[in-house]
């Protein structure tokens, strides 16, 4: 314990771990209560999975990677940013029908598509921001709002654009060219599906996000703010304009969360595209402490969690919707937990501090003696 | 997974027997969280008795709708009751991928399912893929007839929803003494908008200027609309307020609102799916005046007993009026003889192809 960064690696994993038995008790309990067996519910959420299982897993949480980059961008700031949900989803319908259009080969097609939705998330985002900036509405309330209007429109513009195939009852955006649809790659052996091909897209934007926000002046300026607002007024941050990149930044990223999906998967946008995927990323941000390694890991443990729990109806005749009530329990524990460690490392580095001090002024009170 | 193992191998070696006589099965029915599971030791110690398993995968909603989720299940339960097969259901939750739903089906295959029915639309793509992987096992998917789902082993089970819909939409004109009636549809999609289609052209063909008020509880992909009573009852007490005396629902679980509404204002409800009558709360079944059957039922115990038969259910079936498949409910006798013969009039001459129901407004 003596030594800080041996102390603080530990906290940070302690934390998280403690949770998760929290989650394991507690929701053993809801089980015992409801009279549902324990036994095979555990047995199925903690069975190895299948190689197409772990294939569903990675490509679950490259998605919610994203979804929770985007997220932590604000959270850095002290900005909530709870409209990712929405973000994305703008993000995605523009991304579809503008690479549904083809007017752009094969890569092209693909990256022109990404810039457009993250223009697209960032647009959507930047209402928020400026009603934050200039008249100094709570951005909690403006892209809660905000993602109620983005299902309406978004929908109402599906509704405009859509394409049916004979004989079907779902609509969606018109289907991306064959040569703009990403195959994926056969990563994880043994497997019949592939993982997404935009994994890079997860790693660059986790790369880029430790990057900007540790290395850069802008990432200074953007975590001073997030600290302490007075300070970084005091250090000529200028707070207005911080506040509008970081919600345009953070709407960007939102953007991009359904690109994977988009181009891995779907293929279009429409009734059956992911949603709900924005609220995801708040849990995971903050079970990953906004940091790029910790929201990888905690963007696995949920996709972990989401596909295991598929099965719990078939193998163990529980509701899947159980994984919720896990999900949750983490939450919970885990933000008391950070909590609890927090004042613990501030006691341990209290502790520390004064008996180096005390050291300090033996030493030297003998030099004194010796002199 | 060592249970689905043993269970698909104990089905294998009886399907080479050729099996199809049984009484009793260890079976399973997974409802809504409660308590039944699949008994490791059942499984294995007593062997199946039918060649035939069947798994029924929802979409968002599951059992308990008293509406289009709970038609399917009955027409399981119906078969399972008469065939002896063994059965078991999987439900969506919200905001899930296509590959949660490739994955549900193919949980389904592991655990040795030979006959999977994927209900709702949204399955389209999973069922048709996961169909494709797995040839020996039989699939059917309910409301979807698209080149998406369509395959050798794959039953595409549709309805002419608009036909139905028009008889109670002319049995809302007829009935209606404000000329005012309103429809509550449960999400803005496609297969809801046919409901919509057929109600308003049964309605105007009784009453040309029958004003018709409708709306929709959610835009898509917020497919909350199906399950959400406080959404409906708020739609539906607006109408009412506004002077509909009749409103007809293809909101799914959001209906119960509808009838609550219905019932605080007086007024008459319609039910859709199920014969609501029988199958709504029993406080409110008097305000429902008929209901637009869908025979999801119907559908899927017909295309079970062919499974037990061993007959290939293959390709698109669709039920219209013509086979029964869609109509409208009597139960509680709340509508005169008159308007039953003016329906049953309307129905003969949809039959016949004098009247052609559009489905798109």
């Amino acid at each position: 314990m003596s030594n800080p960064l041996v102390r603080k690696l530990m906290l940070s994993l302690g934390a998280p771990i403690l949770a998760l038995f929290v989650a394991f008790a507690l929701t053993s309990l809801v089980l015992m209560a409801l009279g549902d067996p324990v036994r095979d519910v555990w047995i199925t959420m903690l069975s190895t999975p299948k190689p197409r299982m772990i294939t569903n897993v990675v490509n679950g949480a490259i998605v919610l990677y994203l979804s929770a980059i985007a997220v932590a961008v604000g959270f850095k700031m002290n900005l909530f940013n709870i409209g990712v949900d929405g973000q994305y989803r703008v993000g995605s319908f523009a991304a579809a029908v503008f690479a549904g259009q083809a007017w752009l080969p094969g890569i092209l097609n693909i990256l022109v598509a990404i810039i457009v939705a993250m223009v697209a998330g960032g647009l959507w985002a930047s209402i928020a921001a400026y009603l934050k900036v200039q008249r100094g509405v709570s951005e909690v309330i403006s892209t809660i709002m905000l993602n109620a209007i983005a299902t309406g429109l978004v929908s109402w513009l599906l509704l405009k654009v859509a394409v049916r195939t004979a004989g079907s009852n779902a609509i969606g955006t018109k289907v991306i060219p064959e040569s703009s649809q990403l195959e994926g790659w056969k990563l994880i052996p043994g497997a019949s599906n592939r993982v997404y091909s935009l994994l890079i897209l997860a790693v660059i934007v986790g790369f880029l996000y430790w990057f900007v926000l540790s290395k850069t002046r802008f990432g200074f300026d953007l975590r001073a703010t997030g600290s302490s607002e007075t300070a970084a007024v005091a250090s000529g941050v200028k707070v207005k304009r911080m506040v509008m990149t970081s919600m345009i930044l953070s709407g960007a990223l939102a953007g991009l969360v359904g690109m994977p999906l988009l181009f891995g998967q779907d293929h279009s946008y429409g009734t059956t595209f992911q949603a709900g995927l924005g609220f995801a990323g708040i849990g995971i941000a903050l079970l990953g402490r906004n940091h790029p390694v910790g929201i990888a890991f905690a963007a696995l443990l949920w996709s972990y969690l989401d596909t295991q729990a598929n099965g719990l109806q078939i193998r163990a005749g529980v509701a899947p919707e159980l994984v919720y009530i896990i999900q949750g329990i983490i939450l919970f524990a885990v933000v008391i937990a950070y909590e609890g460690t927090r004042r613990l490392d501030i006691r341990l580095e209290q502790q520390r501090v004064a008996r180096e001090l005390a050291a300090q002024r033996t030493a030297r009170q003998t030099e004194g003696a010796v002199a | 997974m060592k249970v689905a193992v043993a269970v698909s191998a104990s089905t294998l070696a009886l399907a080479a027997c050729g099996s199809g006589t049984s009484k009793e099965t260890s079976t399973t029915t997974a409802g809504s969280g409660t308590t039944s599971s699949t008994s490791a030791s059942s499984s294995t110690s007593e062997a199946p008795k039918s060649d035939v398993k069947v798994g029924l995968a929802f979409d968002v909603g599951g059992r308990g709708d008293q509406s289009f989720n709970d038609a399917a299940a009955a027409g399981m339960d119906k078969a399972k009751a008469e065939f002896g097969i063994e059965t078991t259901d999987a439900t969506a939750v919200n905001g899930e991928n296509e590959a949660a739903r490739e994955e549900r089906l193919n949980q389904l295959v592991d655990a040795g399912y030979t006959n999977i029915i994927a209900v709702g639309f949204a399955y389209a793509a999973s069922v048709g893929k996961v169909a494709k992987e797995n040839p020996d096992v039989h699939f059917a998917i309910i409301d979807d007839a698209s080149d998406a789902s369509k395959g050798d082993n794959v039953a595409q089970l549709t309805f002419a929803e608009q036909e139905g819909s028009f008889l109670v939409g002319a049995a809302a004109a007829l009935t209606s003494k404000t000329g005012h009636i309103g429809f509550v549809g449960g999400v803005n999609v496609p297969l809801i908008v046919k409901f919509e289609a057929g109600y308003d052209a049964g309605a105007k063909a009784v009453n040309p200027d029958i004003k018709i008020d409708s709306t929709y509880l959610t835009q898509p992909p917020d497919f909350s609309g199906f399950g959400d009573p406080a959404k409906g009852k708020t739609a539906a007490e607006g109408m009412y307020q506004g002077g509909a005396d009749i409103v007809y629902h293809a909101a799914g679980g959001s209906g119960a609102g509808v009838f609550t509404a219905a019932k605080a204002a007086k007024g008459w409800a319609i039910g859709v799916d199920s014969d609501q009558a029988k199958t709504a709360e029993e406080g409110v079944r008097d305000v429902i005046l008929t209901s637009m059957l869908k025979k999801v039922d119907v559908a899927v115990y017909d295309y079970l007993a062919k499974a037990v038969k061993g007959e290939n259910a293959a390709g698109n079936v669709i039920y219209d009026l013509k086979v029964d498949g869609v109509g409208y409910s009597t139960t509680g006798d709340k509508m005169s003889a008159d308007v039953i013969a003016k329906l049953e009039d309307y129905k003969a001459k949809i039959v016949s192809g004098e009247i052609k129901v559009p489905d798109t407004k």
